[in-house]
């Protein structure tokens, strides 16, 4: 039973048995424009809360992706290195980011459910 | 919102800026979902909802339509017209046929690049110059200056400006009701009282650049996009574009700080006149050339997809520092990045492996000829 959270920062993560998948919001890659560059962190990689994890690049572009918990990257979305397109057609499906194991899962109480987060695009 | 990191010519998101100027056609832009952003000064449409790739692809296979109504017209007239262009810019103006135009540059006196322009000779004693946006107070006061030696008035122009562009343009603008067909690469012709059209632009594509009575350019527009092979085209195609064809933007690749020679822009000079010096930064243009150049402009192919930014310092395979980023991006129709920027004389040729430094790693690419992309001007 997964259950997915929302950041003002515009990522979602979705948290199954400890382990979140992140990306970006649809809101997001639309403000970005059409991705050409995705800049994925190595699978290993320990992410203080707020670390850049990942850059998008945009045509015109470059724009950090933080870490919106603290953990440890078991997984990236190697995908994006061929087509990172699949941010802009799917970025809550296919285009996720980057997957990590949680290091403190109290720290997703501080992050908005769906319809908090639908609020601050509003 | 994953935060910008570099700093671009144009900002994202601002463009709610109760300071910037706005365009006389900025209501269409709306209708038509543009997203606005600052850029010299101006609320400008970056994109439309098709975004950036589909724009600048769309330019390149039918017509894209500019709305660049932030760029600054300024008419140059009387009888010492020639003689002031002819000292204000490097050009010999007096040879400049009637309905010609050339691409010059506004030099100070240690030849560092004010602006780059487009003049155009429309009659005996009649010129018109297009500048840059950001530059146009500085290219005001600077050209007023100058002035005053010559017998010449000059008037900035209130026009709204559109560029159409790419291989339908010429198709487009007939059905439209104007027909410039006849005009060639850098001619240009007054289709009606207060217009302007010229063949030229600054996509590499054959296309027209038509300044018109602000009042008069709504019904254009209406009529130019009523032909569905013509669409509005943001400024971040618009850049894509230029970059791809290899056109420099005044502010990144050029600047008070860079010459003519370094810049590689030594053809928009004739030979006679850099002989005969004359205009203003001559002498200095002269003493560089002979001296020779430390640094040239030069384009550059980075490996891989990674855009490589400017900004971006670029380094040998040694890892010493020989040159500096000054555009760059991804180019939708060649599908790589692609970038230009200034390295020391020693490794500008073409083929040469250079480095970018970017975020603490470094990306290969290699000095690559300009344009990236074939320019397609219908010559006469």
């Amino acid at each position: 039973m997964s259950k997915t959270y929302f950041t003002q920062d515009h990522e979602w993560l979705r948290v199954e048995g400890g382990v979140a998948t992140v990306g970006i919001t649809d809101y997001a890659q639309e403000q970005l424009g059409d991705l050409v560059f995705v800049e994925l962190p190595e699978a290993g990689k320990s992410l203080a809360k707020g670390d850049t994890a990942v850059v998008v690049e945009s045509v015109k572009a470059a724009s950090d992706v933080y870490a919106p918990v603290e953990g440890e990257v078991t997984e990236v979305n190697s995908e994006l290195e061929s087509d990172p397109s699949l941010v802009n057609s799917a970025p809550q499906g296919d285009g996720w980011l980057w997957k990590m194991k949680l290091a403190d899962e109290s720290q997703l109480e501080g992050l908005l459910d769906e319809k908090a987060y639908k609020e601050t695009i509003a | 919102m994953p935060r910008n990191r570099h700093a671009c010519n144009f900002g994202e998101n601002m463009g709610d800026d109760k300071t910037l100027k706005h365009l006389p056609l900025e209501a269409m832009h709306e209708e038509a979902g543009a997203r606005f952003g600052a850029f010299a000064g101006w609320r400008m449409p970056l994109t439309y909802p098709a975004g950036v790739m589909k724009e600048h692809l769309h330019t390149r296979q039918q017509a894209g339509l500019f709305d660049i109504s932030h760029m600054q017209l300024f008419a140059v007239e009387g009888d010492g017209a020639a003689a002031f262009l002819s000292r204000v810019c490097p050009l010999d103006a007096a040879a400049l046929g009637e309905g010609k135009s050339k691409y010059t540059l506004l030099l100070d006196e240690n030849a560092g690049i004010i602006d780059d322009l487009i003049v155009t000779r429309l009659g005996p004693s009649r010129f018109v110059i297009v500048a840059n946006a950001g530059n146009a107070a500085r290219d005001e006061a600077h050209l007023r200056k100058v002035a005053e030696g010559f017998d010449v008035r000059l008037e900035a122009l209130d026009r709204a400006l559109l560029a159409l562009q790419g291989p339908a343009a010429e198709d487009v603008l007939v059905n439209a009701g104007l027909d410039l067909s006849d005009l060639t690469f850098m001619t240009a012709v007054e289709p009606r009282e207060g217009w302007f059209a010229a063949r030229s632009g600054y996509t590499g594509e054959d296309g027209f650049e038509i300044a018109l009575p602000p009042d008069a350019a709504p019904r254009l527009v209406e009529e130019i996009l009523a032909d569905e092979r013509a669409k509005w085209i943001g400024l971040a195609a618009r850049d894509s574009l230029r970059l791809e064809a290899g056109l420099c933007l005044h502010g990144q690749d050029l600047s008070e700080e860079t010459d003519p020679a370094s810049a590689a822009l030594l053809w928009a000079i004739p030979k006679n006149v850099r002989e005969d010096g004359g205009f203003i930064g001559a002498e200095a243009l002269a003493r560089i050339r002979a001296d020779g150049i430390k640094e040239k402009r030069v384009g550059l192919k980075p490996e891989g997809r990674q855009p490589v930014r400017s900004g971006a310092t670029i380094v040998d395979g040694d890892g010493r520092a020989i040159g500096r980023v000054t555009s760059g991006g991804f180019g939708p129709s060649v599908e790589h990045p692609v970038a230009m920027g200034y390295v020391e004389k020693a490794h500008a040729e073409a083929g040469t492996r250079l480095y970018a430094e970017v975020r603490g790693s470094r990306i290969a690419m290699d000095v690559h000829p300009l344009p990236f992309t074939p320019h397609n001007y219908r010559k006469g």
